[in-house]
């Protein structure tokens, strides 16, 4: 009898231990490299993918000058506008490229810069409304020639 | 009477038919500006003339043109009046010999000339933003016409050197000039296409400078990607290629401000 | 610093403009090192304003990330005449003022 609770015991420990590795595992497969920049512009409040485009060519000329649209969505009215607009980099040294704001008086949700990448990557797009809430939109680009920290 | 040696007279023969077939195109044809190889960006870039970089210096070299300069406090207007006719053209013939100097000048070179002659001021620096912006400023004025260099008994001999440094080989690499753009023009280098080697839309801005360069520097850039000893700025040598070039490049359009990776 | 703006000079009221500007800036990384082998110090534009008649109606923060010379397009709702005035700021403190007269018609 003794032996058998105790053999219990231990498949339940073995259970346990197995169903605690599960989500590590699973959380350093993916990790999202956004998520803390995220965190920090949005407070917490939940982001949702969509609305935000991202235009970039598929393959960059060379990364100290890369062509970047980033546009929403949106009415652009006193009751319904975009805030802001906030660049993020996957690979770059300093991750937040820009914030641009903008407002109701903006007539339309549409900033085109040019962009240093240090490598490929992938760049993201958070978008505040006017009503609080988070969207994003990101895209890809190749970069042979890396900007930053290339030593050139 | 000697007879007639058909081994000596199949000799010749064969040799002019050798030479004939050996002997390279003198320019590459059909003739392409470097734009022709750039990336949709890059081109559309180029012909957006408020996001041409660019066009930063040749607004600066605008703004110079009209100020007063050196001792004698005239500005490059005062004796030339509004660029947009009296420069017109004149980037077209250059490098050319300049008679009071006896020798060759590129537009640069001529600039300073004129700031020494004419307004008692110093000369600028190569590579400074105000050269590259006068010079741009002056070239943008021939923008659309065709490069039209003219060889003759006064430059022969510059030509001359400057064309057989393009076909000599250099560097660690052991490359010449013709062999990447006489030769492999439109072939892929890692990930570039090669390009024909002109000069036409030069000073131009390029992505990897992240600013405004001359012809010069983009030539002593090249000499670097072969590993050979970089000429001054100025030198005899880098003169004489441009005139090479420029004849090489004869009936491409002048495209300054330029853009290019 | 030089500066280039595009502003319309003539718009009908509650048409979206399309609004440019080019700035020669190097927009320094501070990752780069001199041919001394000596690092150059970071100073980029960190801050631009748009304002319309007084009113900022545009504010861009950048950072090394936004490439060298920068060139910024963005839009504007035409209300009233007046002026259209960009401001910025680097990070060695050099600031740049460009302003445009606008006609806004009914």
């Amino acid at each position: 009898m003794e032996t058998s609770a105790r053999r219990r015991f231990i498949s339940a420990l073995a259970g346990l231990a197995a169903g605690a590795l599960l989500p590590a595992r699973a959380a350093r497969a993916q990790p999202d490299p956004f998520a803390p920049l995220v965190r920090k512009i949005t407070d917490g409040a939940p982001l949702r993918a969509g609305r935000v485009t991202v235009d970039t060519p598929l393959l960059a000329d060379n990364g100290h000058s890369v062509p970047l649209k980033v546009s929403v969505a949106s009415p652009m009215t006193e009751a319904d506008h975009v805030r802001s607009l906030t660049l993020l980099s996957e690979k770059n040294p300093r991750p937040v490229m820009a914030t641009f704001h903008l407002g109701p008086k903006a007539g339309r949700a549409e900033v085109v810069t040019r962009v240093r990448l240090n490598g490929s990557q992938r760049l993201l797009a958070v978008a505040q409304l006017s009503d609080g809430s988070f969207w994003s939109g990101s895209a890809e680009v190749v970069v042979t020639e890396a900007a930053c920290l290339d030593g050139s | 009477m000697h007879p007639v040696n058909p081994v000596y007279w199949l000799f010749c023969l064969l040799f002019g038919v050798f030479a004939a077939s050996a002997a390279e195109p003198p320019r590459p044809s059909p003739l392409k500006s470097g734009i022709e190889f750039a990336s949709e960006d890059l081109r559309k870039l180029q012909a957006d003339d408020f996001a041409n970089p660019g066009m930063l210096w040749v607004a600066r070299g605008e703004k110079l043109w009209n100020e007063p300069a050196g001792k004698t406090g005239k500005s490059c207007a005062a004796c030339h009046g509004a660029a947009r006719q009296s420069m017109k053209g004149v980037a077209t013939r250059y490098p050319r010999i300049d008679p009071g100097a006896a020798r060759l000048v590129n537009l640069e070179g001529r600039i300073n000339l004129c700031r020494a002659r004419n307004q008692d001021a110093e000369p600028l620096e190569h590579e400074s933003e105000e050269l590259l912006a006068l010079t741009a400023y002056v070239a943008h004025q021939s923008r659309g016409l065709p490069l039209d260099v003219a060889v003759d008994w006064q430059n022969r001999r510059n030509f001359e050197r400057g064309r057989e440094l393009y076909h000599t080989r250099i560097g660690q690499m052991n490359l010449s000039c013709s062999q990447c753009h006489d030769r492999n023009w439109g072939k892929q280098l890692l990930a570039e296409t090669i390009s024909q080697g002109h000069g036409n839309a030069y000073p131009a801005y390029r992505l990897e400078w992240q600013t405004m360069g001359s012809l010069a520097r983009r030539i002593r850039a090249c000499f670097y990607g072969v590993r050979a000893g970089l000429p001054d700025y100025g030198a005899p040598e880098l003169l004489d290629l441009e005139l090479y070039l420029a004849w090489r490049g004869k009936g491409l359009a002048i495209e300054t401000p330029g853009v290019r990776r | 610093m030089l500066a280039r703006i595009s502003v319309p000079e003539q718009a009908r009221r509650g048409e979206v403009m399309e609004i440019r500007i080019a700035v020669r800036h190097p927009m320094e990384t501070g990752f780069r090192y001199d041919n001394f082998g000596r690092p150059i110090a970071k100073n980029v534009i960190n801050t631009l304003v748009c304002r319309y008649n007084g009113a900022e109606v545009f504010r861009a923060e950048m950072g090394s990330g936004i490439a060298a010379n920068p060139h910024l397009q963005f839009y504007l709702l035409a209300e009233a005449s007046g002026e259209i005035e960009f401001s910025w700021v680097d990070d060695s403190g050099n600031r740049g003022r460009q302003r445009a007269a606008i006609t806004v018609t009914d």
